[in-house]
């Protein structure tokens, strides 16, 4: 079954025609993604070729729903644009928005996450500045690489891409239901806790690992949720214990300003859940790996 | 990016907030003619970014116009709490001052909203009056996108009990700061305090701005507000090249792509040093996605130009970046800095992992550079650069 993303899901690419919109189609393409159609409404009705497939370039997301039945959007559309693109899926109520760019100004996410509460929440947006999710086996959506690892039972969240990848790499041999990057913005769609809800409803998923970061307090809030409705076992990582007080760390939302936000009371916060946490990435993929084969 | 004082006031005044007459100066002689401008006194306040400046004795008011150049004189290159003093704003003096607000716009990351805050407690630090008396500090969620109207900036006085008599006062200034917060793409804006004085007037007596770095592609104004003269010369020369790096103070130089990866090898890298003298990272640099050979170059020219680096840490695990184009990087570098006649001399550990790691392992085993090694964990490559630092 997995979280968010199956074999059933129908993709489109808002940006699809632009250099990384077009190359990470082609990668999605080869990882077996269903992707149905692109959006810019400059280039409507004309077509993309991608190693053989055809895909169709649609006007409007609406115009792709329609004629395709699309379920699911991948926004990789410049930072300038992202604000307008993530509108125009939620006008459109499309069923998942992901929103792959970086750098996108906090107030164009606060205004389109507001306009995402205003009009319902039919959209669940994931991101901005992620990597995206991927259900081994079945669907990748976004530009996390398809041939680290393999369909299994380990669900994965994280802030970070490149520590998604790791943990995917570390457990490898184990496999994935699905691994969710959630983004280390200040503010994102998709949270930690959304994420861990649905693996704890999801039946493929026997073990959850939780990756965060230094930066804002969805760590603690995801630790109180745990310790209330996750009966699964969750292993947990918090990367920036070294990290000094009101340095930004890469991610605009990676900062730690007075006492909150520190990864020591995060990693606290988890562990008070009953949450094991790993020193490194590699002693939490051990932890894991101990629950599972225990 | 949080701003000075005097950037803050430029700023309100800009968009219609209540600000007193004042100019920054950078040399004590330049006094003279502000104060005269200002008529005859005026406020010395030093410019740092951390509070507590008046007990410090950086705010001193200036009777005259020699007056007000020794008063400059004393403040400019004074220490604050390990900021020093490079500008002072020289202020209008103040009328009578008969209560003192507070009002901020901010970022609720909890909520995924924004916050007015805003209480009739104001001239001291506000998270002192938050932890002792919560109930007078009124916290109100500002959609987005429906922003503060008057009718808003009603609801934000009423809540924080404003009294009647600046009611009105205080809503016009919640709707100006409120379009400073949003046309310059603020995540913090802050006057403390809001004045009433004497004669009735509001004004915004002090302040602060913290500025969205990801709205540089609409603000081009804001490039000019970044303090140059307090970047570390590493970031500004880091920076210059766009390259991610912050300065820390230990002597294991550390190059990771993605910001979490970065991070937590900082981490890794600490725990090692724990068993090798205390050694710690020196630096966080992040070369991103793609680790061209000339990224890769300008990472490593600054981390070895960097003299408290004692071994270097290049950890990158191949997600979309093949690893072995990260070697071919990696090997180009080393020979470009040769070439440039800048010797190398510091030991690289290097842990290559994921996509074409083998390929990539390979074409360093190949070069066989003396100062190259590759250890293929992170845990590992990690204590063996923190061994190599601890040995220097």
């Amino acid at each position: 079954m997995a979280i968010f993303l199956t074999k059933e899901s129908k993709v489109i690419v808002q940006g699809m025609t632009g250099s990384e919109g077009q190359k990470h189609t082609k990668r999605m393409l080869a990882s077996g993604t269903n992707i149905v159609g692109g959006v810019n409404p400059r280039k409507a009705g004309t077509t993309v070729a991608f190693d053989g497939a055809e895909i169709p370039v649609f006007g409007s997301v609406k115009d792709a729903m329609e004629q395709t039945g699309a379920d699911v959007t991948v926004i990789f559309v410049p930072e300038k644009f992202t604000k307008d693109a993530v509108v125009e899926a939620i006008d459109a109520e499309i069923g998942l928005a992901v929103v792959i760019t970086e750098g996108v100004a906090v107030h164009d996410t606060a205004q389109f996450w507001a306009y995402a509460g205003a009009k319902g929440n039919k959209t669940r947006i994931i991101g901005p500045n992620c990597p995206g999710l991927i259900t081994p086996g079945q669907s990748n959506a976004g530009i996390i690489p398809a041939d680290i690892t393999k369909p299994g039972r380990i669900g994965l969240v994280s802030k970070s891409g490149t520590l998604t990848y790791q943990m995917m790499y570390e457990l490898r041999d184990i496999g994935f239901s699905s691994c969710v990057g959630i983004g280390g913005d200040p503010i994102i769609g998709t949270t930690h806790i959304d994420a861990l809800k649905a693996f704890q409803e999801d039946p493929d998923t026997d073990l959850i690992v939780m990756i965060g970061e230094i930066g804002g307090d969805a760590e603690e809030r995801a630790a109180d949720f745990i310790k209330a409705n996750v009966t699964k076992p969750v292993v947990g990582y918090v990367a920036g214990f070294t990290a000094p007080e009101g340095k930004t760390m890469g991610h605009a939302g990676a900062i730690v300003s007075g006492s909150s936000g520190t990864a020591q009371a995060k990693k606290e916060a988890l562990e008070a859940a009953g949450v094991k946490v790993g020193k490194t990435p590699t002693e939490t993929a051990k932890l894991a790996r101990a629950i599972l084969g225990g | 990016m949080d701003l000075f004082e005097y950037q803050a006031r430029d700023l309100f005044a800009k968009h219609g907030v209540p600000v007193l007459a004042g100019e920054v100066i950078d040399t004590p002689e330049a006094a003279r003619e502000v104060t005269q401008r200002l008529g005859g006194k005026s406020v010395v306040k030093a410019q740092v970014k951390v509070g507590g400046r008046g007990k410090a004795g950086g705010v001193k008011v200036a009777s005259d116009e020699d007056d007000a150049v020794a008063k400059a004189r004393d403040i400019l290159g004074m220490d604050i709490k390990g900021h020093t003093v490079h500008k002072v704003m020289l202020a209008e003096l103040a009328p009578e001052i008969a209560e003192e607000y507070y009002v901020s716009y901010l970022l609720d990351r909890t909520n995924r909203t924004f916050l007015a805050m805003a209480s009739v407690e104001g001239g001291m630090d506000i998270e002192e009056v938050a932890a002792t008396k919560p109930e007078a500090l009124a916290k109100i969620p500002v959609d987005a996108n429906e922003g503060v109207t008057p009718e808003k900036a009603r609801e934000i006085v009423a809540a924080a009990k404003f009294p009647a008599d600046v009611a009105d006062k205080v809503a016009e200034v919640l709707v100006s700061l409120w379009k400073t917060f949003v046309a310059e793409d603020a995540l913090l804006v802050e006057v403390n305090p809001l004045a009433k004085v004497v004669d009735g007037d509001v004004l915004a007596l002090d302040g602060k701005v913290s500025l969205d770095a990801n709205a540089e592609f609409r603000q081009p104004g804001h490039a000019e507000l970044e303090d140059k003269a307090a970047a570390n010369p590493l970031e500004a020369a880091a920076k210059a090249k766009g390259l991610n790096y912050v300065k820390l103070d230990g002597e294991v130089g550390i190059i990771g792509n993605g910001a979490g990866l970065v991070m937590s090898t900082l981490d890794v890298v600490a725990y090692a040093g724990e068993k090798h003298s205390g050694v710690k990272p020196a630096n966080f640099l992040d070369i991103g996605g793609g680790a061209s050979a000339e990224v890769m170059a300008n990472g490593l020219e600054i981390i070895l130009g960097d003299p408290d680096v004692k071994s270097v840490f290049v950890n990158v695990f191949g997600g979309i970046t093949a690893c072995d184009a990260v070697a071919n990087g990696i090997v180009q570098a080393l020979e470009l800095l040769e070439s440039k006649g800048e010797a190398v001399t510091k030991p690289l550990v290097v842990r290559l992992d994921g996509n074409n790691a083998e390929l990539g392992r390979k074409i360093l085993d190949d070069r066989n550079h003396p100062l190259v090694q590759r250890v293929d964990t992170m845990d590992g490559a990690a204590d063996k650069a923190a061994e190599l630092a601890a040995a220097k």
